[in-house]
């Protein structure tokens, strides 16, 4: 049975900005299936008392304390910018804005 | 689109008409000394791209690492405004394509915020409170600045395009979310403004951001939605971004309401949308139709680990809280004693640090109040300028109370001596020396009669000290008689009284 739909692997690759061609929407489709069915298989094993894990190690809080490194100069931030201007990287035209 | 807008309808009538319900987002940019995953310093003003790291230009590999002050800053105003703290909470990816996201994705908090479910009672200018409930406040970071060259100044081929300096991206943003608040009728413009400000000033104490409104440090989304009565569910609701002035806020939410109530008269259906607001009229214009396209994609951010602050570690910094600005108020105005008009005035004019300030430098709140209130509110108003950004400290009109009550000067020439302080003369003191306005008055010989007259009755001195002023005119009768009747007697009182309290 079939659960990622080829709409659906179109639609998120359009989110993504990743231009596919038909046939690579039906391939993905296909993969991304099989690895979703996979996973799914987890939830076989696992019994009511595992909760939902986003983050398999056991560590929280891991924190940095408020104080300034040096900044990259602004020579190497640029380097490898399309295009610069003022020390500011140069973008094409923001559509849709204002 | 190629409808027409209909008309505008009047304030005044769309309230009548319709029930407001507004939702305010407000994002602050906190007072780190570095950004929010990377140690990156953040200052305002920098030369473009001079704060950046690989982490906060989104460098491949890059990784990410939580700044602790952040978290505590954000704990903190989560519980200034009453919130439950997350015993547990994660950060996440916020996916979106713009170019002052460097990483493509914005790291945020999703499901989990860390502070949630909090309150904020909100105080109108005539003393109405309104209580708005917070939905949650989270951690995230800010973008990056665009400046758009236009096509006509522009030196691509004329082609319009962008410049981006990415100083700002990766600064530590907390934005604070209220859920619907309603009841507020036609008083919501000034619930959305008052919320906003009691916001900016609560950031303040807490010392948490600088909360420079023109800097951009504290910047709102006003949501609004109109339905036909306070029971009707909720209509559909627009939200006018950045708008980023308390003046603004007001405007935005009248502006929508007159726009939405148009609307709806004409028996067509608000569009849910961002709009943009335009300080210039107050107006707001469409910007993006919420759609498909508005699909962040979050999920959890697998490079970071979750937040988990101990209960030690939330109650540790809820101890070390600063008093919040409405709860200083109502102890100054208890304090003070002034009525409730006279206080709602020395708020509104900004007049409250002020006097406090005079207070502490000796003055009464009474004589602090007659002065910043009086005399230095029409002064203000001349020179069309705040009181505080008048030539003159709470110090120095402390000191020039000292001088009213000490009998130097009286309340006349003390107005002579303001004016010298407001011309940069000095110190009220210096300014009484220099132009000769002390009142003359010589209490050398009447001081030397009054210490005789309490040496030699010990006994008096003591049962004054001790509370009963009654055989006070002994003493007072006592240098009368030395100095033949030739003294001020309400003067020597004063003197006589002076001298035994030490």
């Amino acid at each position: 049975m079939s659960t990622i739909s080829r709409d659906e692997v179109a639609r998120v690759a359009a989110l993504a900005r990743i231009d596919l061609r038909p046939e690579e929407v039906d391939r993905l489709a296909g993969e991304l299936d099989v690895i979703v069915e996979s996973i799914a298989r987890v939830s076989e094993v696992a019994t009511p008392d595992v909760p939902a894990t986003s983050h398999p190690l056991p560590m929280t809080n891991v924190f940095r304390e408020d104080v300034p490194v040096p900044a990259l100069p602004v020579a190497d931030v640029l380097a490898s910018a399309p295009d610069a201007q003022d020390g500011r990287f140069a973008v094409p035209q923001i559509l849709g804005e204002e | 689109m190629t409808t027409t807008t209909p008309a505008l309808v009047a304030y005044g009538d769309a309230v009548r008409r319709y029930d407001p319900v507004i939702g305010i987002e407000v994002h602050v940019e906190l007072g780190t000394r570095t950004k929010m995953f990377c140690p990156a310093e953040q200052s305002f003003g920098a030369e473009p791209n001079t704060q950046t790291t690989p982490v906060s230009l989104g460098l491949p590999g890059a990784l990410p690492v939580v700044n602790g002050t952040a978290v505590e800053y954000a704990i903190r105003i989560g519980l200034a405004l009453n919130c439950q703290i997350a015993e547990s909470c994660r950060f996440a990816r916020k996916n979106y394509f713009y170019p002052d996201v460097p990483k493509n994705f914005q790291t945020s908090q999703y499901d989990e915020p860390i502070a949630f479910d909090g309150w904020l009672d909100v105080e109108l200018e005539d003393g109405t409170v309104h209580r708005v409930e917070i939905e949650r406040a989270h951690m995230e970071e800010d973008a990056g600045k665009n400046t758009h060259v236009g096509g006509s100044a522009g030196r691509i081929h004329g082609a319009e395009y962008s410049l981006v300096d990415y100083n700002r991206a990766g600064v530590p943003l907390v934005e604070i979310v209220t859920r619907p608040i309603t009841g507020a009728g036609e008083r919501a413009p000034e619930v959305a403004r008052a919320y906003v400000q009691a916001l900016r000033d609560i950031f303040r104490v807490l010392d948490v951001s600088e909360a420079r409104m023109e800097r951009g440090n504290v910047r709102a989304d006003v949501n609004l939605s109109l339905r036909a009565t306070p029971e009707a569910p909720l209509g559909t609701r627009t939200e006018t971004k950045n708008v980023n002035s308390f003046r603004s806020v007001e405007r935005a939410v009248r502006y929508e309401v007159s726009r939405q109530a148009a609307i709806l008269d004409a028996g067509r259906s608000v569009v849910q949308e961002t709009r943009h607001f335009h300080e210039e009229d107050g107006s707001t214009s469409p910007g993006r139709v919420k759609s498909d396209a508005e699909d962040y994609r979050y999920f959890p951010e697998p490079d970071l680990v979750p937040v988990a602050p101990s209960r030690a570690w939330v109650e540790e910094i809820r101890a070390t809280l600063p008093e919040l600005p409405q709860a200083r108020r109502r102890r100054l105005h208890d304090e003070w004693g002034f009525a409730d008009a006279e206080m709602r005035d020395v708020v509104n004019a900004g007049a409250l640090d002020l006097i406090e300030a005079t207070v502490a430098a000796g003055a009464t709140a009474a004589a602090a109040r007659k002065w910043w209130m009086g005399e230095l509110a029409r002064r203000a108003k001349q020179e069309e300028a705040e009181l505080a950004d008048l030539a003159i400290t709470p110090a120095q009109i402390g000191e020039l109370q000292q001088l009213v009550d000490a009998g130097r000067i009286n309340d006349k020439i003390a107005r002579q001596v303001l004016d010298g302080v407001l011309a940069g003369e000095g110190d009220p003191e210096q300014v009484v020396v220099s132009r000769g306005l002390e009142i003359v008055s010589d209490d050398g010989p009447l001081l030397v009669a009054i210490d005789e007259a309490l040496a030699a009755q010990p006994d008096v001195v003591e049962k004054v000290r001790g509370g009963n002023q009654g055989p006070v005119g002994a003493i007072i009768g006592a240098v009368m008689k030395a100095t033949r009747g030739q003294a001020d007697a309400k003067r020597v009182r004063e003197l006589v009284l002076e001298r035994i309290a030490g």
